[in-house]
């Protein structure tokens, strides 16, 4: 028996690509039995992700299955689109452990591949379309993905800078229920940021921007409070993460401004999100007792030194991944001539 | 035997804080099974200790520079497995077991040995006063490593590095309750113990009655301006592990003043 992969991803394929390969839910059950009635092919595992789309498939003819495999996904797709890569095993295993592991992901080491794979596999396996060898397969990716999430630093950091702010915001005030948060000058990111916080549970937005109606429309949209861009320091008291994205040629977050104002907080930490071009928050505001002050720089800059931890753990990812794909290519030879 | 528990007791705590500095040198550092199994292992080894000699003597085994040290690794190692879990904070342990690891070193390579056996005739109140004391060092010591700990993430967060240890770290707001919550339960006990001294009407050295007062209103002070808002975190941080280290310098002075002449 030997594990044939097929497929597309990001890697090869854009985006319009991508698109014409992908198998929604509901296409799911049709497109599995019509590869099922492929020659020689004895399971399939479809997964589908805006990512990549991957077939799986146990056979006894690889090079036969494959061919075909290529005829059908052409007809769906539409001739001379498919820049399909394809694997036998050992390597389909390596590719589907190293996949799982999120070493194949846009974003290295990210893990939602993870829980798409999981379903990936309970559908088909819902389905009656999965095998011995499928099954030991992907249960055996699982664990593998388990132990490299746990024993090197892949997923350690967030790899964006809305997704370093809501890090950090943990490693300041742990649970963010509960938590208020100010937004002074509506951009793009501090809104991603602030959309972020609120997914984490922040009990209240307050919005202040130089047009009032852009900050009551985006205060409408999170749930949160607008307030005239003038009376920001009115409604502080309660701030716990200030994100500030103005257009303002120079800081507004002054120590001047900011001393009575911490001076009434009962020593709460404060975090402050600069994100501005001119930057909004004087430096030295984070030289004060209890405030964190980031800027986009220093944000950027702890996504380059995750991404790079990331890049360094990928030799000990892959030193386990073929410790697995070993095990497991001994235990499809002594299982290769049992019946399904 | 009891040299054979003890030194099994350092080995433990040596093999968690070895642990520690290889995995944060390696900038992996993970708290978990390695530090916490070790801490356990060092416990389990102490209390049997302490049990075998207090057996001997009849009393508790407090009646030594020697028995003490003992009695306060002892003690810290049961406040962090009583609180350590409870604030989720895998890596105060990581943070202990140094700090534990030195006082039985120090216990162990010192002058002065474990009290002879023999049965002591003591009176239960002092008892009480004693060991509630040293308990309250435990807590004591265990708020200073929470300080530590929250300096160290402070630094962190100011430097804008991911560190490994900014990562392994509780959050900061987290750290600062658990000192606070440390620093309370030591005062709390402390206060029980010297209580159980003035009840027992013992007689003591004025020195000894001098340094014990201070270290009890240092703690208190510490704590008044806490509640008052006027010592931020950071800064209840740093006193209470200067604090500590007015403990440990003191901690053989009142010894000697306490021991029978």
């Amino acid at each position: 028996m030997n594990i044939v992969c097929a497929g597309i991803s990001h890697r090869n394929a854009p985006v319009d690509i991508r698109e014409k390969f992908a198998v929604g839910p509901h296409e799911l059950e049709g497109m599995l039995k019509r590869i099922l009635g492929i020659d020689g092919l004895a399971g399939a595992v479809i997964v589908s992700t805006c990512n990549r789309v991957e077939y799986y498939t146990a056979s006894v003819c690889p090079i036969r299955v494959l061919d075909r495999l290529q005829e059908v996904l052409e007809l769906r797709a539409g001739a001379g689109l498919t820049p399909l890569y394809t694997h036998d095993s050992p390597a389909s295993v390596r590719h589907l452990f190293r996949v799982a592991s999120g070493l194949d992901s846009m974003v290295l080491g990210e893990t939602e591949i993870l829980g798409q794979l999981k379903q990936a596999y309970q559908a088909a396996s819902g389905y009656g379309a999965t095998t011995r060898h499928l099954n030991k397969l992907f249960q055996r990716a699982f664990r593998v993905a388990k132990q490299v999430r746990s024993e090197t630093s892949i997923t350690r950091g967030a790899t964006s800078v809305g997704a370093v702010a809501v890090e950090l915001a943990g490693k300041i005030f742990g649970d963010l229920s509960g938590r208020h948060v100010m937004i002074l000058g509506a951009g793009d990111t501090s809104e991603r940021t602030a959309r972020s916080l609120v997914s984490r549970g922040v009990r209240t937005v307050i919005v202040a921007n130089r047009t009032f109606d852009r900050a009551a429309r985006l205060a409408g949209e999170i749930g949160g409070m607008a307030v005239h861009f003038d009376h920001w320091q009115n409604a502080f008291e309660g701030v716990d993460i200030l994100i500030c994205s103005t257009a303002a040629p120079h800081p507004i977050v002054t120590r001047e401004k900011l001393e009575p104002l911490l001076a009434r907080r009962d020593g709460r930490p404060l975090f402050i999100i600069d994100l501005a071009v001119p930057r909004d928050a004087e430096p030295s505001l984070n030289e004060l007792e209890n405030v964190y002050l980031y800027d986009i720089d220093s944000l950027e800059q702890i996504v380059r030194q995750s991404l790079d931890v990331r890049r360094a753990e990928v030799v000990r990812c892959e030193q386990m991944i073929d410790s697995h794909v070993g095990d497991f290519m001994t235990w499809m030879r002594t299982h290769n001539d049992r019946p399904v | 035997m009891d040299g054979l528990l003890l030194a099994g007791a350092t080995f433990f705590l040596l093999v968690s804080f070895g642990y520690t500095l290889f995995t944060l040198g390696a900038g992996k550092f993970r708290p978990g099974t390695v530090n916490l199994t070790a801490i356990l292992g060092g416990f389990v080894l102490l209390t049997v200790d302490l049990w075998m000699r207090g057996q001997a003597q009849g009393a508790c085994p407090i009646n030594s520079l020697f028995d003490v040290l003992v009695f306060m690794s002892w003690s810290i190692l049961l406040i962090y497995l009583l609180v350590g879990p409870a604030y989720h904070l895998s890596l105060l342990g990581a943070f202990t077991s140094p700090l534990v690891f030195l006082i039985l070193l120090i216990a162990q390579l010192g002058p002065v040995g474990p009290s002879a056996s023999g049965r002591f005739v003591r009176d239960p109140w002092i008892e009480m006063h004693a060991s509630l004391t040293l308990i309250a060092y435990g807590a004591f010591a265990l708020a200073a490593v929470a300080g530590l700990m929250y300096w160290t993430q402070d630094r962190q967060l100011k430097a804008r590095k991911a560190g490994a240890l900014l990562y392994q770290l509780p959050p900061i707001t987290d750290l600062g309750v658990a000192n606070a919550r440390l620093l309370w339960l030591g005062f709390f006990l402390l206060s029980a113990g010297f209580a159980a001294g003035f009840i027992s009407g013992m007689q003591v050295n004025s020195s000894k009655f001098a340094a014990s007062v201070a270290i009890w209103a240092i703690y208190g002070v510490i704590l008044v301006l806490r509640r008052a808002h006027r010592l931020p975190p950071r800064r209840t941080a740093a006193a209470s592990m200067l604090a500590f280290a007015v403990i440990l310098v003191t901690l053989p002075v009142i010894q000697y003043l306490s021991s029978p002449k």
